[in-house]
């Protein structure tokens, strides 16, 4: 594990070929901030998967390619080997690496779930980043799970997506890891604090990033910090972490602004708002919203 | 050197403690269960410097196993007919990365229907994948390819993963005398782990297994891996030589069997190879001129060496322990695309199908078969493929439909349609 600081080593290349405005590449960075170069990324299908094309990267360190659903199992692969070697004296310390998964949530949630339970189950030290876009974006924004209800997306065009979000912190953290945190770039401060605790910590950590998309989701590229810092304000996206056992919100939105203001702005929810308003599916929408704060504020 | 009596798959085992892997991420499935448990004990037990993971299935498996090959550590895995198949996305992975490692896989059937049996189906589907394969038909050579295969995967010239395959059940859970060699000869004869600079260190950035853009560049890199896989003959054949030198153990890329003066010749790969060679051993003290041909290289595949034996015969049979529906056996067709051109004109290959599932061949069966491959080249022509199936074994299945059925016995199948 590397706990380097800001340092020359620490920041990602300019000219990657994703999307203007892209918000899991802004949390991507402020990680790498903290990281640095002594990290190997493990990579799983996705648009993060286009940083480094041969023979090309933007970072400074290390990155492996492994396919959609097994980061974690690389990762797993990756640290072991290390650990295999500084045991046996074959390596210093000081080559030593900080291995990361970064993937997004169709891996995170769905494919890769399995290889990341398990790496859970064996404590495995690695910090995963999972890129939170509510889609399979790479393929053309299909939905997945997790996707938020009523969402358009290629595969759910007409009426929207008909599932709900599913609640991969909980998941995470039903596995009792070291530490689970949900952020978002748009909320900087908050961010840069979790990723010093994450990097800070060892065994299992996560950090779950909503990433506004402004391809995927259809908003101005302009406005990705916008959508985001309203996704925390409207309460959709809660801010908080797991750390010790317990699940403790970072950031509580009392004075909540209304949903409809952090859906408007986007394309993927624009048949809630035209040729009418659809005031049932916003209603329920906004009272999801609210059930959640009413048991966390109860 | 001590010699002693082994399971297929505990001489898997003895093969890599030998090697003195580094890293052993694991999956049980059947029947390979036992290399990995005995692996787990030697090294609980302290007499194996390793390290075992078990992961929660063979495609995160692999993908550990990859990537601690090239994080830099010497890697044994180890998986049979689903998992291999479970798997498959990364045999294809392991190979783009270069990833220097070795793969035991104890042949069974495909489900479905599910069987725990052998043939080779699993193995011949992770033959396009860049894995180089070598294929065992005795407990000795299972030990003793893993050797080969360490130093042919970690071989500069080479640098692939390498896959070798026994039989489920026959050879897996069949006690042979085995050599065990010395460690202090192994040593010597297969060099500490050298990753070629292809490694993950702090310090040295690096970047593997990236995307490309553009067919150019993805052509490029699985020439690559084509090229290698084809340049693993000839190192193959200097690690076989070295080996004898150092062994006792000859292991050409082909074993040619009773083929100095033979006209007909039998083809397979794997353990049922020894049950023909008792029948060979019959024809033979009868007066027959009969042989028989087993690659133990099935990739790369080692064609010239297969003209050379078997250009100059009248007749070879191939025996395939796999089926392609649709097509028939795989090495039926790949032996004769081998075969075509040649200026003498070559053999008549004649194509059977059988050993399914562990399904046994009888002696008789191989009688058989060189029968009609004796009666094929007297006419000259080729008969259609031949599944290997008895009146007999059809009974017992009708047998076994009645009694699912409900019926009484002896009506099959057909009648009961309505
Ligand atoms: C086994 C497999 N199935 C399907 C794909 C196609 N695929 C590539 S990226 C991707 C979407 C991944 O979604 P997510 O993890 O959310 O990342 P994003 O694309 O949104 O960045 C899919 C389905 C694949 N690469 N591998
Ligand atoms: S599609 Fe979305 S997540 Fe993917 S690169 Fe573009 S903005 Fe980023
Ligand atoms: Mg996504």
């Amino acid at each position: 594990m590397s706990e380097s600081g800001p340092s020359s080593h620490s920041h990602l290349a300019p000219g990657t070929p994703l999307c203007a405005g892209c918000g899991g590449l802004q949390a991507l960075q402020q990680l790498y901030r903290v990281l640095g170069d002594k990290t190997v990324v493990v990579n799983a299908a996705g648009c993060m998967t286009l940083l480094s094309i041969y023979p090309f990267t933007p970072f400074a360190g290390s990155w492996l390619y492994t396919a959609m659903a097994c980061a974690a199992a690389g990762a797993q692969g990756v640290r072991d080997a290390l650990d295999i070697q500084l045991a046996k004296g074959r390596i210093s310390s000081a080559e030593d690496l900080a291995t990361v998964v970064l993937t997004g949530d169709g891996s995170a949630y769905g494919m890769g779930l399995s290889a990341t339970s398990a790496a859970l189950d064996r404590g495995l030290d690695f910090l995963y980043l999972c890129y939170d876009n509510e889609g399979y974006g790479n393929t053309g924004h299909q939905y997945s799970s997790a996707t938020p209800r009523a969402a358009h997306t290629a595969t759910s065009r007409v009426s929207g997506y008909a599932g709900s979000k599913k609640d991969l912190f909980a998941i995470w953290a039903a596995h009792r890891p070291s530490y689970v945190a949900t952020a978002i770039a748009a909320e900087p401060q908050d961010l840069a604090r979790k990723v010093k605790k994450a990097a800070a910590l060892r065994g299992p950590r996560l950090l779950l990033v909503l990433a506004p998309c402004p391809t995927g989701w259809g908003f101005d590229p302009a406005l990705t910090v916008k959508v985001g810092q309203l996704a925390v304000e409207t309460g959709i996206w809660p801010l908080k972490e797991y750390v010790d056992g317990r699940a403790v919100h970072t950031k509580i939105p009392r004075q909540r602004t209304p949903l409809a203001e952090y859906l408007r702005l986007q394309g993927r929810f624009a048949h809630l708002f035209s040729p009418q308003p659809d005031e049932q599916r916003l209603a329920e929408l906004q009272q999801a919203v609210e059930d959640y704060w009413q048991q966390v504020t109860e | 050197m001590t010699r002693i009596l082994l399971t297929g798959n505990a001489a898997a085992a003895w093969g890599a403690r030998l090697a003195a892997v580094d890293y052993v991420p694991a999956f049980p499935i059947t029947p390979q269960t036992e290399i990995i448990e005995t692996l787990a004990e030697w090294i609980d037990g302290g007499v194996l410097d390793s390290r075992l993971v078990t992961l929660e299935s063979e495609h995160s498996m692999l993908t550990a196993a990859g990537a601690a090959a090239v994080t830099g550590v010497r890697v044994f895995s180890a998986t049979s007919s689903q998992g291999l198949l479970y798997g498959m996305e990364m045999l294809y992975n392991l190979a783009g990365w270069r990833a220097p490692l070795v793969l035991v896989n104890v042949s069974r059937g495909l489900s479905a229907p599910i069987t725990l049996e052998p043939d080779h189906n699993d193995v011949l589907a992770a033959r396009d994948s860049g894995f180089l394969q070598l294929h065992c038909a005795t407990c000795q050579e299972v030990l003793d390819n893993v050797l080969l295969a360490y130093r042919l995967a970690e071989d500069a010239r080479v640098r692939l993963p390498v896959l070798v395959n026994l039989d489920g059940f026959y050879l897996s859970f069949t006690r042979e005398p085995v050599a065990i060699p010395e460690p202090a000869a192994v040593a010597d004869f297969l060099p500490p782990f050298s990753d070629c600079g292809l490694h993950f260190r702090g310090g040295q950035p690096s970047s593997q297994a990236v995307a490309v853009l553009g067919g150019g560049l993805y052509s490029y890199f699985r020439y690559q891996v084509h090229l290698a896989a084809e340049q693993a003959a000839a190192v193959y054949a200097e690690v076989a030589a070295d080996f004898e030198r150092r062994f006792g153990r000859s292991y050409p890329a082909v074993e040619a069997y009773r083929c100095k003066d033979a006209e007909l010749v039998l083809v397979m790969i794997g353990s049922f190879a020894t049950k023909a060679k008792a029948a060979i051993d019959g024809l033979c003290a009868a007066g027959q001129r009969v042989g028989l041909v087993r690659p133990r290289l099935l990739r790369p595949f080692p064609a010239a060496e297969l003209r050379r034996l078997l250009g100059h015969r009248k007749g070879v049979a191939v025996i395939d322990q796999n089926l392609s529906p649709g097509r028939g056996g795989i090495l039926h067709t790949e032996l004769t695309a081998a075969l075509y051109g040649l200026p003498q004109g070559g053999p008549l290959l004649v194509s059977f199908v059988g050993g399914l599932g562990g399904r046994d061949i009888a002696e008789e069966e191989f009688v058989q078969m060189v029968e009609v491959l004796r009666q094929a080249v007297q006419e000259g022509i080729a008969p259609p493929p031949r599944l290997l199936f008895t009146e007999e074994e059809l009974q017992q299945v009708r047998r076994l439909q009645d009694i699912a059925h409900g019926r009484s016995e002896g009506k099959g199948e057909g009648e009961e349609t309505s």
